[in-house]
Parts: C-alpha cells; structure tokens; sequence
C-alpha cells in the first residue's frame, strides 16, 4: 500500500503543483491520477519514486517512508515507465529490458533469460530482441517500455501517460495487453492520464485532481460517474455519462432473437424478409437484402457491414452499440469463438437496464 | 611540375634517413597523436561535465570563440613568452604543442557538449527512474549515446592539428611542415608542393582510420544500422487473432489478422 500524507510540491517562487494530497494507493490494484494539465499529477507520481522530493507531508510504501530509503535503491524496486518509453537508444531491446535486473547485480545469463521472457509476456516477437529502439514502431517501443519496468518483477508500478503518444488504434491495443498483464501479475499501478476514458477503463480507483494539485474525488469509476462531488468533476468527466456508465455495468441475460440466416452463394426464396443475416461456418459476416441481390446468389460485395459485433459477455454499451449500429435495429450477438448465437434489440438492452434500476 | 612531385614523392632517397619522409612523417603523426591526446583528455571531460550537469555553458562559447586566435600568432607569441623559461629542446616543442591543443580543444568540447546534450531526456529521465546513479547515467547512457557527435569532433581535431602541425617547422621542430618551410627557404618548389600533398594525404587517411574506428565504438541503434547480419527493418508482426467483426473478403468470417504493434 502506498500513502500520501498530506503533501505538498511547492517550487522555489512559490508556485504549488501538489497541495496537501491525501490519497490511500491499495496493494495489487490501479490507482489512476488523472486531471487537466497542471494539476500535479505527475508531480504526485513521481514523488512516489522520489523523481522528485515533497516540501512537505509524508509518502510511505508499506509503512515505510520513501526518504528513508537511498534513491537510487528505491527506484530499482518500482518499475517506471514514461510517454515517450525512453529507451536507450544505444542498446538493444534485451539490453533494454535487462536493465534494471542488470542494476540489481544479476549475473548475464539469468538477466537474458528474464528479458527474453518478458518480451513475449508483453506480446512481442522474439524476433525483436536484438533490434535497437530506432527500429521498432511507437507501440512497440511502448511495450519493451513496460517490459523493461517489470523486468525484475518489482511489486509496484508507476506509469506517467504511457499510452499518450501513440495512435488510437494502438493504444487501445496497449490498453487491452495491461488489462491483460495486470490480470495476471496484480501489480500495485499508479498510472498518470489526462484521458478521462482511459482512466475509467484502467482504474480500480481514480483519482480526479484539478488544477493547483488538489484532490477533487476519489473513486471507483462507476462511483465517480453516477456521483460527481462537484461541477468541475462532472464537467471533466464530459458529456455521455450515462452511455459511458453502461460499460461498467454488469449485463443481465439477453433475450436472444433467432435470424433467418443465408450462406454465401446461396439463393433467398421468394417472399424472405427485407434483411437476412449472412452466416458462414457459424460466424457472422454482414447482412443483405435480399431484393437487391444482382446476380441472385449472395456474393461478398452485397454485404452490408455496417453493424458492430458484440460478444455475449460484453458491457451493455456493447450490446446497445451493436443494436444502434445495425441496418436493421438488430445488433448482432456472438459467443467467445465469435460463432452467431443471435440477434438483440435496442429496447430489450433499454427495458432489461431499466427493470435492473427499478430493482437496485 | 607533377612529374617531379611524382618523382621526388617516389624516390627512395626522399625517403630514408632522418631528414627523410618516414621519418618526416613519424614525427608529424607523433606531435599531432600528443596533442590530440592531451586536448581530448580536457575537452571530453570538461564536455562532459557542461553536458551532464548544464552548469558552465559559457565554457563552450568561449572555446568556440578562441578559435579566431590565429594558431600561427599564438605559436610566436608563445615561443616568445613561454620558450624562455624552458630549458632545452622542450623550449620550442612546449609552445607548439600548446597552441595546437588551444586549436583541437574547442571542436572536442563543442562535440562532446553537443552529444551529450542532444541524449532524449526520456532515455535519461528513464535512466534515473529506473535507479542508475548520476556515474551510471554518465557512463552507461549520456556518453555512449554522445559517441557520435564527440567523435566527430574528435575527427574534426585530428583534421586540423595535422594541417596546422606543419607551422611547428616555423621555430625548428620536424614534421612535415619542414619541407614546406625548407622548400620555400631554398626556393625547392618540388618539395614544398610534395610537403603539401603528403600533409593532405596523411590528413585523409588518419580520418578514415578514425572513420573506421566509429562504426566499433558507436553503437549500431545510434546510427541507424541495425545488428551485424540481420539489414533489414523492423517488419509488423502479424498475429491472426478473434475480432469480433464481420469477415473480410478472402478470408476466414470473423476472423482478420491484426497488427500488432
């Protein structure tokens, strides 16, 4: 557990950029801090790691204060990644990921043999280990980046926007693999965003700051959407709240519709609906309508793809987006393999949320 | 005229003996080694330090500014001034080998600076955060990661010591620099042009010695390269995986293959 006891970050002309933070970081979860810049967000990070030093108050990392501890030790133990990686540029993506295990006294070989393991634990091709940073695309940068902090597995994990200067595409990507890796290794993560989404997807707890480095609100991210302490809170969680809320909440049993299905090549009869579902070995390509078929046989080019595809499982934001998104008001169902299992209406996901608040 | 450089240049007479080319040419590549040595040994670590702590920048600009002080006035003055008090043959070798190292100091401290100063600050920043102590991050990131701009400031010292070398003839050293100045004494044209074009050519191979010598020491991922054998770039890797969307054309329903980045 990492505490901040009332502390403050004031610089040398009286500036303030952390002011009186009181925060509890709990052990094996992700505490994201997030603000408009200059809110001392990263100040607040990096003072964990002792980058930069309090004026005032008390940081502990399980009952121990950080200033106790020599710096550089400190930070050996707690795995630090930034925006831009900040890969050495000279060494390659072993040497890179062996840095702190190296640090640490490690001999070579067991040092490899870790860095060779995270590689691939962080999704990336063995291939890549003896390629230098220069080579390699911004994501992948990123991932030898977060590869390198955990190299030694150190308990804590701080993250200052790691995800900030790469492309959506890829950061979500990134997103999903922390997701993932964080399942699996239940690290304590502080991590640094001014992205108020990826706060709400990444946190167990976030923390709102705004600007003069004060605390607004602490809380998971259901708790902060549906109770904003105060305006500028709600104002920085932005419009939509009620569709965003939707992706943490749990959804109940879809009432499934079956479709009437084609194959590709197959000819509709006379008199099929308006829209059909194109099927092919169980999974879902596009819908088409049969009337407008040219040759007569459904071909790849009449599909219509228009419509998102949600899986059983997912949030009910998914399930309404694939309604939504649909040319026919049905969104599309698939079970974990991707294979059809039916088809949902907006006003079913609707009337299930709300006979779940009526209830709650 | 070529004809009797050419001539004078390959004939084993101008060669041998200790007036000759060898040697000629053993003490030219002897002065310039001492001086370049004994500037890199000031101007790398004071780069050095301006680099890593930002602290005495004005350093720089002043070195950079004393390069308008002509090398030759500087030798003469030197010789004058400084010769006296030294005894022996040091009086005329002592002032030389100052105002060369004055003239090769300011490129190996500008380059030095300037590489160390040109590091990411996110490969430092992560260099500190990461538990390297202020020796490690000098050491293990800041100057290997300089090695390309110091070096070529380095390259850029060798090329004018031994060019400006040949003034130390003027108060009766060796070097090359003899047979221009002996040559123009004597009205021996051949020989100050063959003087010439030996310093030139010294010139040119000492630097691609030294070029030779920055593809070991600087590391491949600083210049582009990528590891011995492998030439070719980074290609994304494809992964075929679940995506929950329709098929596309030509290919399995539902599932495409995504790049992972």
């Amino acid at each position: 557990m990492i505490r901040f006891d009332a502390v403050t970050k004031e610089y040398p002309g009286g500036s303030v950029a952390v002011d009186g933070l009181t925060l509890t970081i709990p052990t094996g979860e992700v505490t994201v801090l997030v603000g408009p810049s200059g809110c001392g967000k990263t100040t607040s990070l990096r003072m964990i790691n002792r980058m930069i030093e309090p004026t005032r108050g008390l940081i502990t990392i399980d009952g121990t204060s950080v200033l106790d501890l020599d710096a550089a030790t400190l930070r050996r133990g707690i795995g630090y990644v930034i925006q831009h990686a900040g890969l050495f540029p000279h060494r390659t993506v072993l040497e890179n990921i062996a840095t702190v295990p190296r640090l640490l006294g490690w001999d070579k070989g067991r040092a490899r043999t870790a860095a060779m393991d995270w590689l691939e634990r962080v999704g990336l091709s063995d291939e890549l280990a003896h390629r230098y940073p220069a080579q390699l695309s911004g994501g992948q940068q990123q991932r030898v980046g977060v590869a390198r902090a955990l190299a030694a597995d150190p308990p804590i994990l701080l993250m200052d926007e790691p995800f900030s200067a790469v492309d959506p595409v890829v950061r979500q990507q990134l997103q999903a693999e922390l997701l993932r890796l964080q399942a699996e290794l239940q690290k304590t993560i502080v991590f640094v965003t001014h992205d108020i989404d990826e706060a709400l997807l990444l946190g167990n707890q976030v923390a709102v700051m705004r600007v003069g480095g004060r605390l607004a609100q602490v809380d998971s991210p259901q708790d902060l959407l549906a109770r904003p302490v105060d305006d500028f809170v709600a104002d920085f969680l932005g419009r939509d709240r009620g569709i965003r809320s939707l992706s943490f909440t749990g959804m109940p049993r879809l009432p499934l519709h079956s479709e009437r299905t084609l194959a590709l090549g197959e000819r509709p009869e006379q008199g099929s609906p308006r829209w059909m579902l194109v099927v092919e070995e169980g999974q879902p390509l596009g819908w088409v309508e049969p009337e407008r078929l040219g040759s007569g046989a459904v071909e790849l080019s009449d599909l219509n793809r228009s419509g998102v595809v949600a899986a059983i499982s997912a949030s009910p934001r998914e399930a309404l987006d694939a309604a939504l998104s649909s040319p026919t008001g049905r969104g599309v169902i698939v079970d974990e393999t991707g294979e059809f299992l039916g088809t949902v209406r907006a006003s079913d996901v609707i009337a299930l949320l709300e006979a779940e608040r009526a209830t709650s | 005229m070529i004809a009797a450089i050419w001539a004078w240049l390959t004939s084993p007479e101008s060669w041998s003996g200790s007036d000759g080319i060898g040697a000629r040419l053993l003490q030219h590549l002897g002065y310039s080694a001492l001086v370049v040595a004994i500037a890199a040994a000031i101007g790398v670590p004071l780069g050095l330090w301006v680099g890593h702590t930002g602290r005495g920048k004005w350093l720089v600009s002043a070195a950079n500014a004393a390069r308008a002080v002509p090398t030759l006035g500087l030798l003469f003055a030197l010789a004058l001034w400084v010769g006296p008090f030294i005894p022996g043959k040091a009086a005329f070798l002592v002032p030389s080998v100052i105002a060369l190292v004055l003239l090769a100091i300011p490129p190996i401290l500008a380059g030095t600076y300037a590489g160390v100063e040109a590091v990411d600050p996110a490969a430092r920043d992560a260099a500190r955060g990461m538990g390297m102590r202020p020796a490690q991050v000098l050491w293990r990131v800041e100057l290997p990661c300089a090695l390309p701009l110091l070096w070529s400031g380095v390259r850029s010292a060798v090329l004018q010591v031994i060019a400006t070398a040949t003034i130390a003839a003027y108060i009766g050293l060796g070097g090359l620099g003899r047979f221009l100045i002996d040559g123009l004494a004597a009205g021996n044209y051949v020989q100050t042009a063959g003087g010439a074009v030996l310093v030139s050519a010294l010139a040119l191979v000492v630097d691609g010695v030294f070029a030779l010598a920055q593809k070991v020491i600087v590391s491949p991922g600083l210049t582009g390269g990528g590891p011995a054998g492998s030439g070719r770039w980074g290609r994304p890797r494809v992964r075929r995986e679940i995506v929950l969307a329709p098929g596309k054309p030509g290919e399995a329903s539902g599932v495409v293959p995504t790049t992972s980045a």
